[in-house]
Protein backbone atom coordinates (compact mmCIF):
# COMPACT_ATOMS: atom_id res chain seq x y z
CA UNK A 1 0.00 0.00 0.00
CA UNK A 2 1.35 3.40 -0.86
CA UNK A 3 2.02 6.42 1.35
CA UNK A 4 -0.98 8.48 0.13
CA UNK A 5 -3.39 5.03 0.28
CA UNK A 6 -2.38 5.01 3.82
CA UNK A 7 -2.62 8.72 4.40
CA UNK A 8 -6.22 8.51 2.82
CA UNK A 9 -7.40 5.59 5.07
CA UNK A 10 -5.72 7.24 7.98
CA UNK A 11 -7.52 10.54 7.33
CA UNK A 12 -10.97 8.41 6.93
CA UNK A 13 -10.78 6.82 10.39
CA UNK A 14 -12.89 7.78 12.80
CA UNK A 15 -10.09 8.49 15.46
CA UNK A 16 -8.26 10.68 13.29
CA UNK A 17 -11.14 12.77 11.92
CA UNK A 18 -10.07 16.22 11.25
CA UNK A 19 -6.09 15.94 11.39
CA UNK A 20 -4.86 17.71 8.72
CA UNK A 21 -2.87 16.05 5.55
CA UNK A 22 0.55 17.02 7.26
CA UNK A 23 0.10 14.74 10.14
CA UNK A 24 -1.31 12.41 7.96
CA UNK A 25 1.24 11.83 5.95
CA UNK A 26 3.77 11.59 8.98
CA UNK A 27 1.78 9.38 10.83
CA UNK A 28 1.50 7.44 7.20
CA UNK A 29 5.59 6.71 7.94
CA UNK A 30 4.94 4.28 10.94
CA UNK A 31 2.20 2.53 9.67
CA UNK A 32 0.76 -0.41 8.06
CA UNK A 33 -2.09 -1.94 6.85
CA UNK A 34 -2.92 -5.44 8.73
CA UNK A 35 -5.88 -7.93 8.33
CA UNK A 36 -6.19 -10.58 11.15
CA UNK A 37 -8.17 -13.86 10.19
CA UNK A 38 -10.87 -14.89 12.88
CA UNK A 39 -9.42 -15.93 15.94
CA UNK A 40 -5.86 -14.51 15.44
CA UNK A 41 -4.68 -12.40 18.40
CA UNK A 42 -3.87 -8.34 17.95
CA UNK A 43 -1.89 -8.76 21.20
CA UNK A 44 -1.36 -10.83 24.18
CA UNK A 45 -1.53 -10.13 27.84
CA UNK A 46 1.92 -9.69 28.95
CA UNK A 47 3.86 -9.09 25.95
CA UNK A 48 5.45 -5.96 24.87
CA UNK A 49 3.48 -3.22 23.78
CA UNK A 50 5.09 -2.66 20.26
CA UNK A 51 1.64 -1.77 17.79
CA UNK A 52 -1.32 0.42 18.02
CA UNK A 53 -4.29 -0.62 16.27
CA UNK A 54 -6.67 1.90 14.79
CA UNK A 55 -9.60 -0.87 13.60
CA UNK A 56 -11.58 -0.11 10.15
CA UNK A 57 -13.32 -3.25 10.02
CA UNK A 58 -14.69 -6.23 11.70
CA UNK A 59 -14.47 -6.79 15.88
CA UNK A 60 -12.21 -7.43 18.67
CA UNK A 61 -12.92 -8.80 22.09
CA UNK A 62 -10.74 -7.81 24.68
CA UNK A 63 -10.46 -11.28 26.60
CA UNK A 64 -9.00 -12.17 29.64
CA UNK A 65 -8.18 -15.37 30.99
CA UNK A 66 -9.98 -16.09 34.27
CA UNK A 67 -8.49 -18.82 36.15
CA UNK A 68 -11.70 -21.29 37.08
CA UNK A 69 -13.43 -19.57 34.47
CA UNK A 70 -11.73 -19.71 31.43
CA UNK A 71 -11.77 -17.15 28.92
CA UNK A 72 -13.96 -14.47 29.47
CA UNK A 73 -14.90 -11.37 26.81
CA UNK A 74 -14.61 -8.16 28.76
CA UNK A 75 -15.72 -6.02 25.80
CA UNK A 76 -15.64 -6.06 22.04
CA UNK A 77 -14.72 -2.92 19.94
CA UNK A 78 -15.11 -2.56 16.46
CA UNK A 79 -14.94 0.05 13.72
CA UNK A 80 -13.73 3.38 14.18
CA UNK A 81 -11.91 2.12 17.91
CA UNK A 82 -8.59 1.62 18.78
CA UNK A 83 -6.61 -1.24 20.09
CA UNK A 84 -3.76 -0.81 22.77
CA UNK A 85 -4.02 1.83 25.13
CA UNK A 86 -0.81 0.97 26.57
CA UNK A 87 1.97 1.85 24.24
CA UNK A 88 2.60 4.98 25.10
CA UNK A 89 3.69 4.65 28.71
CA UNK A 90 6.40 2.56 30.80
CA UNK A 91 7.00 -0.55 30.83
CA UNK A 92 4.82 -0.68 27.46
CA UNK A 93 2.99 -3.89 28.18
CA UNK A 94 -0.02 -5.07 27.23
CA UNK A 95 -2.81 -5.98 29.58
CA UNK A 96 -5.00 -7.48 27.99
CA UNK A 97 -5.61 -10.33 25.19
CA UNK A 98 -7.24 -8.85 22.22
CA UNK A 99 -8.66 -11.12 19.45
CA UNK A 100 -10.05 -11.02 16.29
CA UNK A 101 -13.30 -12.25 16.30
CA UNK A 102 -14.54 -11.93 12.85
CA UNK A 103 -12.05 -10.93 9.84
CA UNK A 104 -10.75 -7.59 11.10
CA UNK A 105 -8.59 -5.06 8.50
CA UNK A 106 -6.67 -2.54 10.51
CA UNK A 107 -4.22 0.01 10.47
CA UNK A 108 -1.31 -0.66 12.58
CA UNK A 109 0.87 1.61 14.03
CA UNK A 110 4.71 0.48 14.92
CA UNK A 111 4.55 1.94 18.52
CA UNK A 112 7.90 2.73 19.16
CA UNK A 113 8.05 4.67 15.45
CA UNK A 114 4.93 6.62 16.64
CA UNK A 115 6.68 7.79 20.14
CA UNK A 116 9.24 9.13 18.17
CA UNK A 117 6.70 11.07 15.79
CA UNK A 118 5.05 12.43 18.81
CA UNK A 119 7.89 13.65 20.64
CA UNK A 120 9.20 15.14 17.53
CA UNK A 121 6.12 16.99 16.90
CA UNK A 122 4.66 18.14 20.29
CA UNK A 123 1.41 19.54 18.77
CA UNK A 124 1.13 16.29 16.74
CA UNK A 125 1.37 14.05 19.86
CA UNK A 126 -0.96 15.97 21.79
CA UNK A 127 -3.57 15.81 18.83
CA UNK A 128 -3.36 12.04 18.97
CA UNK A 129 -2.93 12.10 23.20
CA UNK A 130 -6.02 13.89 23.49
CA UNK A 131 -8.05 11.52 21.14
CA UNK A 132 -6.48 8.55 23.43
CA UNK A 133 -7.73 10.12 26.30
CA UNK A 134 -11.25 10.48 25.08
CA UNK A 135 -11.15 6.86 23.77
CA UNK A 136 -9.92 5.69 27.16
CA UNK A 137 -12.99 7.47 28.78
CA UNK A 138 -15.51 6.16 26.87
CA UNK A 139 -13.78 2.73 27.76
CA UNK A 140 -14.07 3.79 31.26
CA UNK A 141 -17.50 4.54 31.38
CA UNK A 142 -18.36 1.59 29.82
CA UNK A 143 -16.58 -0.33 32.68
CA UNK A 144 -18.23 1.71 35.23
CA UNK A 145 -21.49 0.71 34.25
CA UNK A 146 -20.54 -2.80 33.61
CA UNK A 147 -18.99 -3.11 36.83
CA UNK A 148 -22.46 -1.41 38.00
CA UNK A 149 -24.01 -4.71 37.20
CA UNK A 150 -27.55 -3.12 36.63
CA UNK A 151 -29.18 -5.72 34.98
CA UNK A 152 -29.09 -7.60 38.73
CA UNK A 153 -31.41 -5.00 40.41
CA UNK A 154 -33.83 -4.38 37.20
CA UNK B 1 -63.88 -20.17 36.02
CA UNK B 2 -65.91 -18.45 33.55
CA UNK B 3 -63.34 -16.39 31.72
CA UNK B 4 -64.21 -12.89 31.09
CA UNK B 5 -66.40 -11.78 28.44
CA UNK B 6 -64.30 -8.78 28.06
CA UNK B 7 -62.14 -6.70 30.20
CA UNK B 8 -63.81 -3.51 29.15
CA UNK B 9 -67.26 -4.98 30.25
CA UNK B 10 -66.28 -6.39 33.58
CA UNK B 11 -66.02 -4.36 36.76
CA UNK B 12 -65.61 -0.44 35.56
CA UNK B 13 -64.14 0.05 39.34
CA UNK B 14 -60.40 0.79 38.69
CA UNK B 15 -59.41 -0.49 42.00
CA UNK B 16 -61.03 -3.45 41.92
CA UNK B 17 -58.84 -6.26 39.44
CA UNK B 18 -60.58 -8.71 37.35
CA UNK B 19 -60.06 -12.20 37.47
CA UNK B 20 -58.31 -13.29 34.35
CA UNK B 21 -57.20 -16.92 33.31
CA UNK B 22 -53.68 -17.90 32.36
CA UNK B 23 -53.98 -19.41 28.92
CA UNK B 24 -50.31 -20.11 28.28
CA UNK B 25 -47.32 -19.85 29.94
CA UNK B 26 -43.29 -19.34 28.66
CA UNK B 27 -39.75 -19.48 30.65
CA UNK B 28 -37.96 -17.13 29.18
CA UNK B 29 -34.93 -17.09 31.57
CA UNK B 30 -34.28 -18.52 34.95
CA UNK B 31 -35.93 -16.03 36.13
CA UNK B 32 -38.63 -14.32 33.83
CA UNK B 33 -41.49 -15.49 32.50
CA UNK B 34 -44.65 -14.44 30.04
CA UNK B 35 -47.88 -14.91 30.86
CA UNK B 36 -50.85 -15.04 28.15
CA UNK B 37 -53.88 -14.08 29.86
CA UNK B 38 -57.79 -14.51 28.81
CA UNK B 39 -59.60 -11.31 28.52
CA UNK B 40 -62.34 -12.32 26.44
CA UNK B 41 -62.91 -11.39 22.64
CA UNK B 42 -63.21 -7.69 23.52
CA UNK B 43 -59.54 -7.92 24.39
CA UNK B 44 -57.86 -5.23 26.52
CA UNK B 45 -56.96 -2.69 24.07
CA UNK B 46 -53.81 -1.00 25.15
CA UNK B 47 -51.24 1.34 23.72
CA UNK B 48 -47.68 0.32 23.83
CA UNK B 49 -45.86 1.16 26.56
CA UNK B 50 -49.17 1.29 28.99
CA UNK B 51 -48.71 -1.34 31.97
CA UNK B 52 -51.36 -3.32 34.00
CA UNK B 53 -51.61 -3.65 37.65
CA UNK B 54 -51.51 -7.94 38.67
CA UNK B 55 -52.81 -9.34 41.42
CA UNK B 56 -51.86 -12.54 42.98
CA UNK B 57 -54.78 -13.55 45.10
CA UNK B 58 -54.00 -13.31 48.68
CA UNK B 59 -50.64 -11.97 47.98
CA UNK B 60 -50.45 -8.73 46.25
CA UNK B 61 -50.36 -6.31 43.11
CA UNK B 62 -47.36 -5.28 41.01
CA UNK B 63 -47.43 -2.92 38.11
CA UNK B 64 -45.95 -5.15 34.81
CA UNK B 65 -46.00 -3.68 31.43
CA UNK B 66 -47.74 -5.16 28.80
CA UNK B 67 -45.20 -6.92 26.48
CA UNK B 68 -47.89 -8.03 23.70
CA UNK B 69 -48.68 -6.74 20.23
CA UNK B 70 -51.02 -3.73 20.49
CA UNK B 71 -52.72 -4.61 17.21
CA UNK B 72 -54.17 -8.04 18.66
CA UNK B 73 -56.37 -7.43 21.23
CA UNK B 74 -56.56 -10.71 23.09
CA UNK B 75 -54.95 -12.15 24.56
CA UNK B 76 -53.22 -10.29 27.04
CA UNK B 77 -49.49 -10.76 27.61
CA UNK B 78 -47.55 -9.55 30.44
CA UNK B 79 -43.64 -10.33 30.74
CA UNK B 80 -42.39 -10.82 34.00
CA UNK B 81 -39.91 -11.04 36.18
CA UNK B 82 -39.55 -12.78 39.55
CA UNK B 83 -37.87 -10.41 41.35
CA UNK B 84 -40.63 -10.00 44.79
CA UNK B 85 -43.08 -11.85 47.06
CA UNK B 86 -45.80 -10.94 44.58
CA UNK B 87 -43.89 -11.92 41.12
CA UNK B 88 -42.03 -14.77 42.68
CA UNK B 89 -45.65 -16.40 43.62
CA UNK B 90 -46.60 -15.54 40.29
CA UNK B 91 -43.76 -17.24 38.56
CA UNK B 92 -44.86 -20.26 40.42
CA UNK B 93 -49.02 -19.85 38.68
CA UNK B 94 -49.48 -22.48 36.06
CA UNK B 95 -51.57 -22.13 32.97
CA UNK B 96 -55.46 -22.45 33.83
CA UNK B 97 -54.70 -20.49 37.28
CA UNK B 98 -56.16 -17.27 38.09
CA UNK B 99 -54.86 -13.64 38.63
CA UNK B 100 -56.27 -10.10 38.92
CA UNK B 101 -56.18 -7.06 36.26
CA UNK B 102 -56.37 -3.69 36.32
CA UNK B 103 -55.62 -1.32 34.05
CA UNK B 104 -54.34 -0.69 31.71
CA UNK B 105 -52.62 2.49 32.66
CA UNK B 106 -49.73 4.87 32.02
CA UNK B 107 -49.43 7.56 29.02
CA UNK B 108 -47.43 4.48 26.48
CA UNK B 109 -44.83 5.42 23.97
CA UNK B 110 -44.56 8.87 21.73
CA UNK B 111 -45.90 6.63 18.40
CA UNK B 112 -48.02 9.63 16.59
CA UNK B 113 -44.99 11.71 17.36
CA UNK B 114 -42.71 9.25 15.61
CA UNK B 115 -44.18 8.55 12.61
CA UNK B 116 -42.38 9.93 9.61
CA UNK B 117 -39.46 9.98 11.98
CA UNK B 118 -36.28 7.68 12.46
CA UNK B 119 -36.94 5.25 15.10
CA UNK B 120 -33.84 4.48 17.67
CA UNK B 121 -35.65 1.70 20.16
CA UNK B 122 -32.77 0.66 23.02
CA UNK B 123 -33.64 -1.57 25.48
CA UNK B 124 -31.76 -2.96 28.17
CA UNK B 125 -32.50 -6.21 30.40
CA UNK B 126 -36.11 -6.40 30.85
CA UNK B 127 -36.41 -3.20 29.31
CA UNK B 128 -37.29 -4.66 26.22
CA UNK B 129 -40.70 -5.87 27.42
CA UNK B 130 -42.96 -2.44 27.54
CA UNK B 131 -40.56 -1.91 24.13
CA UNK B 132 -41.75 -5.28 22.39
CA UNK B 133 -45.01 -3.51 21.69
CA UNK B 134 -43.75 -0.27 19.78
CA UNK B 135 -41.58 -3.00 17.91
CA UNK B 136 -44.78 -4.65 17.01
CA UNK B 137 -46.46 -2.01 15.86
CA UNK B 138 -43.42 0.02 14.10
CA UNK B 139 -42.82 -3.46 12.11
CA UNK B 140 -46.76 -3.64 11.29
CA UNK B 141 -46.90 -0.19 10.12
CA UNK B 142 -43.43 0.02 8.75
CA UNK B 143 -44.14 2.78 5.95
CA UNK B 144 -45.02 5.37 8.71
CA UNK B 145 -41.11 5.04 9.92
CA UNK B 146 -38.04 6.18 8.67
CA UNK B 147 -35.30 3.73 9.59
CA UNK B 148 -35.67 2.40 12.74
CA UNK B 149 -32.72 0.36 15.21
CA UNK B 150 -33.38 -2.32 17.79
CA UNK B 151 -30.38 -1.96 20.31
CA UNK B 152 -30.91 -4.37 22.84
CA UNK B 153 -28.21 -5.30 25.82
CA UNK B 154 -28.54 -8.07 28.49
CA UNK B 155 -26.25 -9.45 31.73
CA UNK B 156 -24.93 -12.20 29.63
CA UNK B 157 -26.26 -14.77 26.90
CA UNK B 158 -28.32 -16.88 29.06
CA UNK B 159 -30.30 -13.47 30.25
CA UNK B 160 -31.67 -12.44 26.81
CA UNK B 161 -35.39 -12.71 26.29
CA UNK B 162 -37.25 -13.15 23.50
CA UNK B 163 -34.47 -14.48 21.96
CA UNK B 164 -35.88 -16.32 18.81
CA UNK B 165 -38.01 -12.82 18.09
CA UNK B 166 -34.59 -11.03 18.52
CA UNK B 167 -33.02 -13.82 16.05
CA UNK B 168 -35.95 -13.04 13.67
CA UNK B 169 -35.99 -9.20 13.51
CA UNK B 170 -31.89 -9.85 13.03
CA UNK B 171 -33.10 -11.34 9.84
CA UNK B 172 -35.00 -9.10 8.46
CA UNK B 173 -34.23 -5.73 6.57
CA UNK B 174 -36.19 -3.07 7.41
CA UNK B 175 -35.21 -2.86 11.13
CA UNK B 176 -31.00 -3.00 12.37
CA UNK B 177 -31.19 -5.45 15.06
CA UNK B 178 -27.95 -5.34 17.19
CA UNK B 179 -27.93 -7.16 20.97
CA UNK B 180 -24.81 -7.40 23.20
CA UNK B 181 -24.28 -8.42 26.50
CA UNK B 182 -21.84 -7.05 29.63
CA UNK B 183 -19.87 -10.43 29.77
CA UNK B 184 -19.90 -13.71 27.81
CA UNK B 185 -17.45 -16.78 27.18
CA UNK B 186 -15.92 -17.22 24.00
CA UNK B 187 -18.42 -18.86 22.45
CA UNK B 188 -20.49 -15.98 22.23
CA UNK B 189 -19.74 -14.02 19.14
CA UNK B 190 -21.81 -10.78 19.12
CA UNK B 191 -20.68 -7.86 20.76
CA UNK B 192 -19.57 -7.89 24.33
CA UNK B 193 -20.44 -4.37 26.50
CA UNK B 194 -22.98 -2.26 27.50
CA UNK B 195 -25.54 -0.74 25.36
CA UNK B 196 -24.10 2.79 25.22
CA UNK B 197 -21.05 1.18 23.35
CA UNK B 198 -24.07 0.46 20.46
CA UNK B 199 -25.03 3.70 20.45
CA UNK B 200 -22.05 4.69 18.85
CA UNK B 201 -21.82 2.24 16.29
CA UNK B 202 -24.98 2.66 14.87
CA UNK B 203 -26.12 5.48 12.20
CA UNK B 204 -28.41 7.74 13.25
CA UNK B 205 -29.23 10.93 12.06
CA UNK B 206 -30.24 13.37 14.93
CA UNK B 207 -32.22 16.00 12.73
CA UNK B 208 -35.22 13.25 12.52
CA UNK B 209 -34.46 10.58 15.09
CA UNK B 210 -37.05 9.78 18.15
CA UNK B 211 -35.12 7.41 20.79
CA UNK B 212 -37.81 5.58 23.37
CA UNK B 213 -35.34 3.78 26.22
CA UNK B 214 -36.14 1.20 28.68
CA UNK B 215 -34.50 -0.37 31.05
CA UNK B 216 -32.50 0.04 34.40
CA UNK B 217 -32.12 3.76 35.22
CA UNK B 218 -28.53 3.78 35.72
CA UNK B 219 -28.14 2.31 31.89
CA UNK B 220 -30.98 4.56 31.07
CA UNK B 221 -28.70 7.54 32.18
CA UNK B 222 -25.74 6.17 30.48
CA UNK B 223 -27.80 5.76 27.27
CA UNK B 224 -29.38 9.09 27.39
CA UNK B 225 -25.97 10.95 27.55
CA UNK B 226 -24.53 8.55 24.67
CA UNK B 227 -27.44 9.87 22.74
CA UNK B 228 -26.99 13.37 23.45
CA UNK B 229 -23.58 13.34 22.61
CA UNK B 230 -25.06 11.90 19.08
CA UNK B 231 -26.68 14.91 18.59
CA UNK B 232 -30.09 14.00 19.36
CA UNK B 233 -31.84 16.83 21.17
CA UNK B 234 -33.23 15.82 25.10
CA UNK B 235 -36.82 16.69 23.35
CA UNK B 236 -36.39 13.76 21.64
CA UNK B 237 -35.05 11.03 23.85
CA UNK B 238 -37.56 9.47 26.04
CA UNK B 239 -37.16 7.20 28.69
CA UNK B 240 -39.75 4.24 30.95
CA UNK B 241 -38.71 5.57 34.47
CA UNK B 242 -40.03 2.71 36.67
CA UNK B 243 -41.02 3.37 40.57
CA UNK B 244 -43.09 1.67 43.44
CA UNK B 245 -47.07 1.87 41.86
CA UNK B 246 -49.19 1.18 44.20
CA UNK B 247 -52.47 3.04 43.33
CA UNK B 248 -51.95 3.21 39.56
CA UNK B 249 -54.54 5.83 39.69
CA UNK B 250 -52.25 9.34 40.75
CA UNK B 251 -53.71 9.34 44.17
CA UNK B 252 -51.26 7.73 46.31
CA UNK B 253 -47.83 9.76 45.58
CA UNK B 254 -45.81 5.76 45.76
CA UNK B 255 -44.44 6.54 42.31
CA UNK B 256 -44.09 10.27 42.62
CA UNK B 257 -40.73 11.75 40.56
CA UNK B 258 -40.59 15.15 42.14
CA UNK B 259 -43.81 16.69 40.50
CA UNK B 260 -44.80 13.47 38.51
CA UNK B 261 -46.80 11.04 39.27
CA UNK B 262 -45.31 8.21 36.95
CA UNK B 263 -48.17 5.47 37.07
CA UNK B 264 -50.44 8.71 35.83
CA UNK B 265 -48.11 11.27 33.93
CA UNK B 266 -45.56 8.51 32.90
CA UNK B 267 -44.11 5.63 32.66
CA UNK B 268 -43.07 7.25 29.74
CA UNK B 269 -41.35 10.75 30.32
CA UNK B 270 -39.24 12.89 28.06
CA UNK B 271 -36.32 13.25 29.20
CA UNK B 272 -35.80 17.02 28.93
CA UNK B 273 -38.58 17.41 31.79
CA UNK B 274 -36.82 15.05 33.93
CA UNK B 275 -33.19 15.75 32.89
CA UNK B 276 -32.36 17.92 35.38
CA UNK B 277 -33.26 15.35 38.21
CA UNK B 278 -31.95 12.03 36.23
CA UNK B 279 -29.16 11.88 38.45
CA UNK B 280 -29.91 13.13 41.25
CA UNK B 281 -29.61 11.29 44.03
CA UNK B 282 -32.26 13.11 46.08
CA UNK B 283 -34.80 12.42 43.49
Amino acid sequence: MTVEELTTLLRDHEFLTGLDETDATQLASCVRSAHFAEGEFLMREGERSSYFYLIRTGRVALESNVPGKGVLQMESIGPGDVVGLSWPLPPYRVHIDARAVVPTETLAFDATRLREVMEGDHDLGYALMTRLYEKALRRLERVRLQRLDVYTAS
Amino acid sequence: MTELSSIDSASRDPWVPRPTRILRRKQETSDTFTLWLGVGEGGAPFAPGQFNMLYVFGVGEAAISISGDPDVAAPLVHTIRAVGTVTGRMQELKRGATIGVRGPYGNGWPIAEAKGKDVLIVGGGLGIAPLRPVIYFVLRHRSLFGRVTLLFGARSPSALVFRSELEVWRRRTDITTQVIVDHAARDWTGPVGVVPALIDSVPIDASKTIAMVCGPELMMRFTARSLLRRGLSAGDVFVSLERNMKCALGFCGHCQYRETFLCRDGPVVRLDRVESIFDRREV
